[in-house]
């Protein structure tokens, strides 16, 4: 079983948010994944970032594909609308739910299984078409539920729990992203809830496809001194190209960092976010030399994280296609429905 | 459109007057630019008020394969292809002696006489018509395009005056054509004449086959299923097409687009959203998220997108997901005959994906029908919330049909099934996805956002409780297979009935049949009873099966089925749903991937009577 509900009861004192919502608003069930595991760090970034946005629960959609990282929409905002939909295809359930209702908030939650192997063809053609989403790949370079196989992610030479090597090389789901054309993309560490929180609402608040390919480790399958997708070599080879802070109405909502040079970014919604660069040369606008690093750190052996690409003059895949603001599923007959008037001038147009 | 039956012999001897009834063939090169002007001449015929079948036959490719098209003159309004050629228009050298063996013999043969054939290559049975159409271009234009396009513009001239159209018909046609492109309407009436005129010079015009003006077309329309099936979409309030290019299904999707820009536009904005996918996968995901998410979505597709789209088919089914497919079908399996005509995704789409698991599907007859049931089948697929196909092939969809015109009750309203508001939430209805609270299988859904507290459900293709909780207990998983048995059997009472016709006499004999195989059945029954045959028929409209369908074959000692495929799957489907006895349920199969005609249904029936030793004859004649 994995729906374990979660007992309703508040501590009168919990904290609200502006929306009176406590963070408890934001759990979902029980998770049933093994314990430690990376998946439910990000489940918790995730409930995190809501809550101290504001949003309201039920206005997100939560969709995923099959694997681990797809059950974990049950284990927050369970007062949402989940959709645990085939392996790989969540992109395109995703897609034409978003096509439905843009008022909605999208969050595509996938697995490197899921997106890096079935589905790299949906992951790739969702991001080019710039879905107003967050596309969130909870990455452990392993198959977990069916114990152990490597996925596409998984490093050249990685080993697996009983030995085997990987002979394959990887596919860098960041790097194809911002070759697709994402207009957000980053990378993180389930183990490093600072970097990801204001990861996490920089990308909701961000107008387009924003994905984080989010390192998280299996701790049954991949969490060994072989793998480079474990918390001790994660932890080892990070470097963090910057420090993040998301204002919402000039609010921060994120402590201060350290020194450093300063960037600030303007998204639609008059979020600014606010980067604090570590590398000096690093600018988070720049996609060819997003890519460039990313690629240069790669052979070092170092896992990138943070922003890495940020288009503030983002649109999505509803300006491409011109749809009213009106979202389409409330669209009425007298909306929609030509009526018997015009069916005749088509019928004398066929004579 | 008129559906005259009376006394029409169906295999008429050559020679003598053929006025208003005779087939001309056009044997093209496919990228010649002749389709328009083949569709020029059909269209002509239609305006002076005589109803015509158009048949295109083509291969899967863009340029240099050949290519034929059919015009069945018919006054008496029947609806199929004939079979058998009276003029052939002969201008594919790759096809000649295909071309000219084809012709019924006392027929016609036209052919571009500019370099003279022998005397060998044609027969002397019939009638050879030589026009120098090459000649006649090369002497008027220079440009190598123009030559090409101008040359059929020029036999449709030659054959107006052979056949006798009235050429003003045609003038009126190529105005309307190019209004807006005004500087190229003289140029083509000038190609229309001097075919004409070199016609009406060297031959005794008109022949004895000849178009007279009549009154029978009444206020018929001639369009392509596709096209119909498109415009039914946008009728039904499909707001969100997602598809993926596949012959012969792109042209519904285009024609959507089309119709959309009409219809749909609010300034810059549009009320629909329109994605050409990067597969068949993606395209019916992107259906199922709209119509999880609340809006009217559609794909169009073919065989071979059908089968891509299984594994998403059965989430939508077990989920419950309204979705709508229109599959034109095309000749299986594998690729298959890409560009011909069969109805062979029959269980395919019936039992798609693992599992059990059973899809309603909608059977139009014609453009009309996939107009009506491309509306009805959204209304369907929210009452049902599952996924619902209408079933098209390449013959309705691609062809152009004069069928009866499309019409519109401005008091319908698009039914949106049994969806739970916030209001209904608010007032503490109990909310349980899968709970079938009306006994008819069919449970309440919200849609993603309704409800601050209330409302809210995990959709998955795993299995779970009445309140769509995760579960795999056997009786959970039990009750809620049977309760989808329960809404199918709800789907029987919503689908189209079935049309039963009786035969004039009494008769043991049935027939049943559906799609496009309806246009040929008409002319097949009435050329059967002219031989004694009688029959009952029932024409299939819809799967689940209504009750009626079962009863008809029951009631009858013999039942054919007629249809396009090999194997009888229509037959398969009809023992397996309903229990009958399979040896009363005879199979007509036609499969070669051209539209099934009335010939070839008389032919199959008469030579299976004997065989069988039924008693119609018997109990028609006394």
């Amino acid at each position: 079983m994995t729906f374990i509900t979660k007992p309703k009861f508040h501590h009168p004192k919990l904290p609200t948010n502006r929306l009176g919502y406590t963070r408890r608003d934001y759990e979902g069930a029980v998770s049933t994944l093994c314990a430690g595991c990376g998946h439910d760090s990000i489940s918790a970034a995730i409930i995190q970032a809501c809550f101290e946005l504001d949003l309201a629960p039920h206005r997100i959609a939560k969709l995923s594909g099959i694997g681990c990282s797809s059950k974990t929409p049950t284990y927050f905002l369970g007062a949402s609308h989940g959709f645990n939909s085939v392996h790989g295809r969540m992109p395109s359930v995703l897609t034409g739910a978003n096509l439905a209702n843009r008022d909605l908030i999208y969050l595509g939650v996938s697995g490197d299984g899921d997106s890096a192997s079935i589905g790299l063809g949906q992951f790739a053609h969702s991001i080019r078409r710039g879905v107003d989403m967050l596309y969130i790949v909870e990455n452990n370079g392993v198959y977990g539920l069916t114990k152990g196989q490597f996925s596409a992610t998984a490093d050249k030479g990685s080993l697996s729990k009983r030995g085997a090597a990987n002979h394959d090389e990887p596919i860098d789901l960041a790097s194809m992203a911002l070759l697709l054309g994402a207009s957000f993309v980053a990378r993180s560490f389930s183990g490093d809830k600072e970097q990801l929180v204001p990861l996490i609402q920089a990308a909701i608040r961000h107008k387009g496809a924003a994905f984080i390919d989010c390192i998280s480790p299996c701790v049954a399958f991949n969490n060994h001194p072989g793998s480079t997708k474990s918390f001790d070599f994660v932890r080892e080879h990070n470097e963090a190209v910057n420090r993040l802070d998301v204002m919402v109405d000039h609010a921060p909502i994120a402590a201060q960092y350290g020194p450093g040079e300063l960037v600030e970014v303007t998204q639609h919604d008059g979020t600014v976010l606010r980067l604090r660069k570590l590398d000096a040369d690093y600018d988070p606008r720049d996609r060819g030399a997003a890519i460039s690093y990313l690629q240069q750190q790669a052979a070092k052996g170092e896992v990138v994280t943070g922003l890495l690409y940020v288009d503030p003059e983002s649109a999505d895949l509803h300006d491409a296609l011109s749809t009213v603001a009106t979202p389409l599923n409330s669209l009425d007959d007298a909306a929609l429905v030509p009526g018997a008037k015009a069916l005749d001038k088509v019928n004398a147009s066929l004579r | 459109m008129p559906q005259s039956l009376a006394g029409s012999s169906l295999i008429q001897s050559p020679g003598g007057d053929r006025t208003n009834d005779f087939v001309v063939k056009f044997a093209n090169v496919n990228g010649s630019g002749s389709a328009s002007a083949n569709l020029l001449f059909a269209r002509s015929i239609i305006r002076m008020g005589v109803p015509v079948v158009a048949r295109n036959i083509f291969p899967s490719n863009i340029q240099g394969l050949p290519t034929w098209y059919e015009v069945r003159v018919t006054e008496q309004g029947w609806r199929g292809a004939r079979g058998g050629v009276d003029l052939m228009v002969a201008m594919n050298p790759q096809t000649w002696d295909k071309d000219v063996n084809g012709v019924d013999p006392g027929g016609y043969l036209f052919y571009d006489s500019t370099k003279p054939m022998p005397a060998s290559k044609f027969r002397p049975d019939i009638t050879v018509l030589g026009v120098p159409l090459t000649a006649i271009c090369n002497r008027a234009y220079t440009d190598s395009r123009q030559r090409q396009l101008f040359k059929n513009i020029i036999y449709v001239g030659a054959l107006s005056a052979l056949l006798d159209i009235d050429p003003a018909v045609i003038e009126a046609l190529i105005a309307e054509q190019f209004k807006g492109k005004d500087k190229l309407i003289r140029p083509n009436i000038d190609a229309l004449h001097m075919g004409r005129d070199y016609a009406l010079q060297e031959f005794p015009c008109p022949l004895p086959l000849k178009v007279r003006a009549a009154d029978a077309v009444g206020d018929a329309i001639f369009v392509d299923g596709n096209a119909a099936a498109a415009l039914g979409a946008v009728y039904g309030g499909a707001t969100v097409c997602a598809w993926y290019p596949i012959t012969p299904s792109s042209s519904l999707a285009e024609a959507f687009q089309r119709h959309c820009r009409r219809f749909r536009g609010e300034g810059e904005q549009n009320k629909y959203a329109i994605v050409q996918a990067e597969d068949e996968l993606a395209s019916i995901g992107m259906v199922i998220g709209a119509g999880w998410n609340g809006a009217r979505a559609f794909t169009s597709t073919s065989g071979p997108g059908i089968s891509l789209m299984q594994e998403f088919l059965g989430l939508a089914y077990f989920a419950e997901i309204p979705a709508v497919i229109f599959d034109v079908q095309r000749g299986g399996p594998s690729t298959g005959m890409p560009t011909r005509t069969q109805q062979s995704d029959l269980l395919a789409c019936a039992y798609a994906s693992h599992g059990d698991t059973k899809h309603v599907l909608l059977l139009p007859e014609d453009p009309n029908e996939a107009f009506e049931m491309g509306s009805l089948a959204f209304d369907l697929a929210d009452r049902l919330q599952t996924p619902v196909f209408v079933m098209l092939d390449l013959d309705i969809g691609m062809n152009e049909w004069l069928c009866r015109p499309f019409a519109w009750d401005d008091n319908r309203r698009m039914d949106r099934g049994k969806v739970m508001t916030r209001e209904m939430l608010e007032a503490g209805i109990d909310f349980g996805r899968y709970l079938d609270v009306d006994g008819d299988g069919i449970p309440y859904r919200t849609y993603p956002g309704t409800h601050p507290t209330r409302g809210s459900y995990f959709t998955r293709g795993t299995t779970r409780d009445r309140y769509a909780r995760y579960s795999e207990e056997g009786p959970v998983y039990i009750d809620n297979m049977e309760r989808l048995l329960a809404k199918f059997e709800t789907a029987k009472t919503l689908v189209p009935a079935p049309v039963e016709r009786a035969a004039a006499e009494p008769t043991g004999l049935g027939i049943v049949y559906f799609g496009s195989t309806a246009a040929a059945m008409d002319e097949a029954l009435v050329t059967m009873a002219e031989r004694g045959i009688h029959a009952d028929t029932l024409r299939l409209r819809a799967f689940p099966f209504s009750d009626a369908v079962a009863d008809f074959v029951r009631r009858h000692d013999t039942v054919f089925l007629v249809e396009q495929n090999r194997d009888g799957q229509m037959r398969t489907l009809l023992v397996s749903e309903c229990d009958l006895d399979p040896a009363r349920l005879v199979s007509i199969r036609h499969y070669d991937g051209t539209p099934i005609t009335a010939r070839f249904i008389v032919g199959a029936i008469a030579a299976a009577l004997p065989d069988l030793n039924v008693v119609p004859l018997r109990k028609a004649v006394p």
